[in-house]
């Protein structure tokens, strides 16, 4: 074989070994998806999703987990949305070069990495303990927000760094002051920007099961929330729960609650590609 | 409004939004404050030196025993089970995506992986437990129920998004003339790639692989579900392990009173957790600030 030949083989080797190596992840992800289903779509039904966990499996249902879900992640959104974007803005439009922004910004990054089971441990002693919120929704739902904030921040900074400086200079030429300028000119260009960021990191947040389980969550909640300082559980804490037994017929419960949860995402994340489409011109 | 009012106003509401930026510094804070507290209150009954250098690790026992070991070797294990996955194959797909895939196929496939990234870890738990282990064990007859090959396995395919994305931006940011030059000189694709275009994006691939550990070592679910609760000094995947990280879930699940020393271990554990991922998230960018200033 001549070193023409050998070297059109190993391009060709590589190419293939690439294309291999994308489908892997490609077929995993389909080969999970197909489990899942397979697993749970017979258990689903609307007994299912309005009723309450049971002792016996066939009775068990993901009402409360679901109410749970809804009203914590719903409190997270009012938590960390205004702190994020606020952040965000002074971040973007105020910060500049100076040395506190430069702080902020190597702290968020970093707060980005923290393995969220220590959020958990951080709402556990803060929230749970010294502000003795309890094992309660408002306990939860200041914990996740606190997990989402770093990923709102970045993704509307991201939102607001794409809005064009010519506009704010035509702004600050009218005579307008700084905040008049983002008020009435940044911010609505970059508005469906920031919200399909901010869908998106809430939707990363519904699955999030580690820093509830830390925080002290229950795992077995008869009753749904009715308020902000009920005990609550959701519906990954749910699924971690029904996988935890050793009965099969419990197993086909997490399965089906696993598909209430991705539907769930899917909803949120097709809204957010909706909003995407539409305002992209 | 009067000229004096509006300036108010304007200082107002930036401070409002300077505070807002500023409540980041408290969760660090936060964070460090409340795992120092238990910690150093831990330290007090269980010696620094026993708790990171001992090789037993009962807590919850009669016998206590607090060395931290055997947690440690079952993260290891794991986190190096998911970077053998997440390594290859998410640098293969970077470099499939970034120099030979056509614009059509890039324009479908990111937004898959994207969709891999964002399935909840608890579901990949599920995975690992219920598919891939009974798979595996038709291969390995001595894998048991909960071991550390199957969840490491799936965290990999966890991560592989990640190490993707991250190694398709430092490909990117390798300057284009350098795969010109290459090029002109009669070089494949291949050779170009081997030879110019990773060499040169090093250091940005360094930056995810450091990353993509520490992920790997604070993801909690998966483990938490399949890889068992059995602390234990080994580097055999085929066994139950306990990671840092599920012993952390396992204790939170249970009834344990605060203030109890069982309790502590967790702020003990989590904190020893939190200083290895910060320590590998601040090499991380370091790593990927000097690839940006070499091509800036």
């Amino acid at each position: 074989m001549s070193r023409r030949q050998r070297n059109r083989l190993l391009d060709v080797a590589l190419h293939g070994a690439g294309l291999t190596a994308t489908l892997l992840g490609l077929v995993v992800l389909a080969v999970l998806l197909f489990d899942i289903f397979s697993d749970g779509f017979g258990r689903i039904s609307w007994d299912f999703l309005t009723s309450f966990p049971s002792r016996r499996a066939e009775n068990a249902g993901i009402y409360a987990a679901l109410l749970g879900t809804v009203w914590v992640i719903t409190l997270t959104a009012l938590l960390a949305v205004p702190i994020g974007v606020a952040a965000a803005i002074y971040l973007e439009e105020y910060g500049g070069r100076g040395r506190w922004s430069r702080v902020v910004e190597i702290n968020i990054t970093n707060l980005a990495g923290v393995p969220s089971v220590i959020y958990g441990l951080l709402g556990l002693g803060l929230f749970v303990r010294t502000l003795a919120l309890g094992r309660s929704v408002i306990a939860g739902a200041a914990t996740l927000a606190l997990v989402a904030l770093p990923v709102v921040i970045l993704s509307s900074r991201e939102a607001l760094r794409a809005v064009s400086p010519a506009l704010r200079e035509a702004s600050y030429a009218l005579g307008a002051t700084k905040w008049q300028t983002i008020w009435h000119q940044v911010l609505p260009v970059a508005f469906p920007g920031i919200l399909t960021g901010l869908i998106l990191a809430l939707s990363r947040t519904i699955g999030e099961t580690a820093p509830l389980i830390t925080m002290g969550a229950l795992t077995y909640v008869p009753f749904a929330p009715d308020g902000i300082w009920s005990a609550f559980t959701v519906v990954p804490i749910q699924v971690f729960n029904w996988v935890s037994r050793p009965q099969e017929a419990f197993l086909a419960n997490a399965a089906a609650g696993i598909i209430v949860l991705l539907a769930l995402l899917l909803v949120m994340n097709g809204f957010a590609a909706w909003l995407r489409d539409r305002y992209q011109q | 409004m009067s000229r004096r009012r509006r300036d108010l106003i304007e200082r107002a509401i930036e401070w409002a939004l300077r505070a807002c930026a500023g409540l980041s510094i408290l969760v660090t804070f936060g964070i460090v404050s409340v795992l120092a507290f238990e910690t150093v209150q831990f330290f007090r009954e269980v010696s620094p030196f026993e708790f990171l250098f001992g090789t037993v690790w009962t807590p919850l026992f009669f016998q206590k025993s607090f060395g931290v070991l055997p947690l440690v070797a079952g993260t290891l294990l794991v986190s190096a089970i998911a970077m053998t996955v997440a390594m290859p194959a998410g640098l293969l797909t970077a470099v499939y995506l970034s120099e030979y895939a056509p614009a059509r196929v890039r324009r479908i496939v990111k937004p898959v992986l994207e969709v891999l990234a964002g399935v909840p870890t608890v579901v990949y738990g599920y995975f690992a437990l219920l598919f891939v282990t009974p798979l595996l064990q038709r291969a390995i007859p001595g894998l048991s129920g909960f071991n550390a090959l199957s969840p490491g396995l799936v965290m990999g395919i966890m991560i592989l998004p990640m190490v993707s994305s991250l190694c398709e931006d430092a490909l990117h940011g390798v300057p284009r003339g350098l795969r010109e030059a290459a090029y002109a000189l009669g070089a494949t694709k291949m050779q170009t790639t081997t030879r110019v275009v990773l060499p040169a994006a090093l250091s940005g691939i360094s930056a995810a692989s450091i990353l993509a550990a520490s992920r790997a070592i604070g993801e909690t679910m998966i483990v938490a579900i399949a890889a068992g609760q059995q602390p234990r000094l080994t580097a055999n995947p085929l066994v139950p392990v306990e990671t840092m990280t599920a012993y952390i879930v396992q204790i939170s699940l249970g009834d344990t009173p605060a203030g109890t020393l069982a309790y502590r271990t967790i702020f003990a554990v989590g904190m020893l957790l939190f200083v290895s991922t910060l320590l590998l998230n601040l090499a991380s960018n370091w790593l990927r600030e000097r690839f940006r200033e070499e091509y800036a």
